[in-house]
């Protein structure tokens, strides 16, 4: 009898990892992200706009802001984009919008086409400050605190529930601290 | 010949063919100062995951972000970075997930333990068996005829 039950409590915890392992697979992709709570990479890049004058990361310190990589090859991007375009409009919190691995014409084009929900995109050509951001899947968001500190990322698409849910109570809570 | 061998023949070369699809090198060319450099590139591009395809590693890939890693990886080789530094790098940025080989550390205890664990369960669940077994020939007399052990 008990022979003949071994095999069958084996069958079953199979199943059961199985069922713990499909269930954790949505949540394998999004790589928890190191970069949590500590200070924002360095950077120093050229305005896309405007390539003669640059950005670093210290002259954003002092406000909150958002970090969004995008590119205009980037599809998912351009499928969060009114998400992006609605929390501009809120003005709650500064945009960065970080185009890497981007030809600057095509980039300015995608901007013109539809919309520009950025206070600035700068132009991360060769896409070294994305790595140093460990970005791997555009697009890719990070929230910055005023002292320079990244407090959240999203990876993927960004959507309405994340700004309410995330991003907005986050931004609030920076600006009662202060 | 039948027309089957014919087609035999023809599916057979079709599928030789395709196996050097697998072999086409995905790399840029690099220049390395010393041999020994090439051979640590070649074993920490093993050893990084590509994050973009999660199953292959960064050598394997021919995913954008695995090129900038590799060139990443190939700079900082001749900067005369130890091969510490570069995964503390890779680390830094992506996470403990970037390695392929996990450090041992609490929450990855389970991970290198598990399979000593489970394999030491099957040694005694191999050893009871066994012990029934033996004890089963023991109480069964094999060489009379008839009465042959089931």
């Amino acid at each position: 009898m008990i022979s003949r039950i071994f095999p069958l409590l084996g069958f079953l915890l199979l199943v059961g990892l199985l069922v713990v392992g499909l269930k954790i697979a949505d949540s394998k992709t999004n790589v928890p992200s190191p970069l949590i709570d500590k200070p924002v990479p360095a950077f120093d890049l050229p305005v896309l706009a405007n390539p003669d004058q640059r950005m670093s990361r210290e002259s954003l310190l002092g406000k909150p802001y958002l970090v969004n990589f995008w590119g205009s090859w980037c599809v998912t991007c351009r499928a969060e984009h009114p998400v992006v375009t609605e929390l501009a409009k809120l003005n709650a919190v500064y945009i960065v919008g970080m185009n890497f691995r981007d030809e600057s014409a095509d980039a300015m084009a995608w901007l013109r086409k539809w919309g520009n929900p950025y206070d600035v995109s700068l132009t991360d050509f060769d896409g070294r400050v994305s790595i140093d951001f460990g970005v791997y899947a555009a697009p890719e968001t990070f929230l910055v605190d005023p002292s320079g500190t990244i407090v959240f990322k999203h990876l993927g698409q960004l959507t309405w529930e994340v700004v309410e849910n995330e991003i907005l109570p986050r931004v609030a809570n920076m600006e009662s601290g202060s | 010949m039948k027309p089957n061998t014919v087609l035999f023949v023809i599916l057979t070369l079709t599928l030789a063919i395709s196996a050097y699809a697998q072999v086409a090198p995905v790399q840029e060319p690099m220049v390395f100062e010393t041999q020994q450099q090439e051979d640590r590139f070649k074993q920490l591009t093993l050893e990084l995951r590509c994050l973009v395809c999660q199953n292959q590693n960064l050598a394997d890939s021919d995913a954008q972000l695995a090129h900038d890693l590799r060139a990443e990886v190939h700079e900082m080789l001749l900067a005369g970075k130890s091969d510490d530094e570069i995964k503390q790098f890779m680390v830094e940025r992506y996470g403990d997930f970037v390695l392929y080989r996990p450090p041992v550390q609490t929450n990855t205890y389970l991970l290198w333990i598990g399979p000593i664990i489970i394999l030491l369960i099957g040694a005694v669940i191999l050893r009871v068996n066994i012990k029934k077994r033996a004890a089963l020939l023991e109480s069964t007399p094999v060489d009379e005829p008839g009465n042959e052990a089931p």
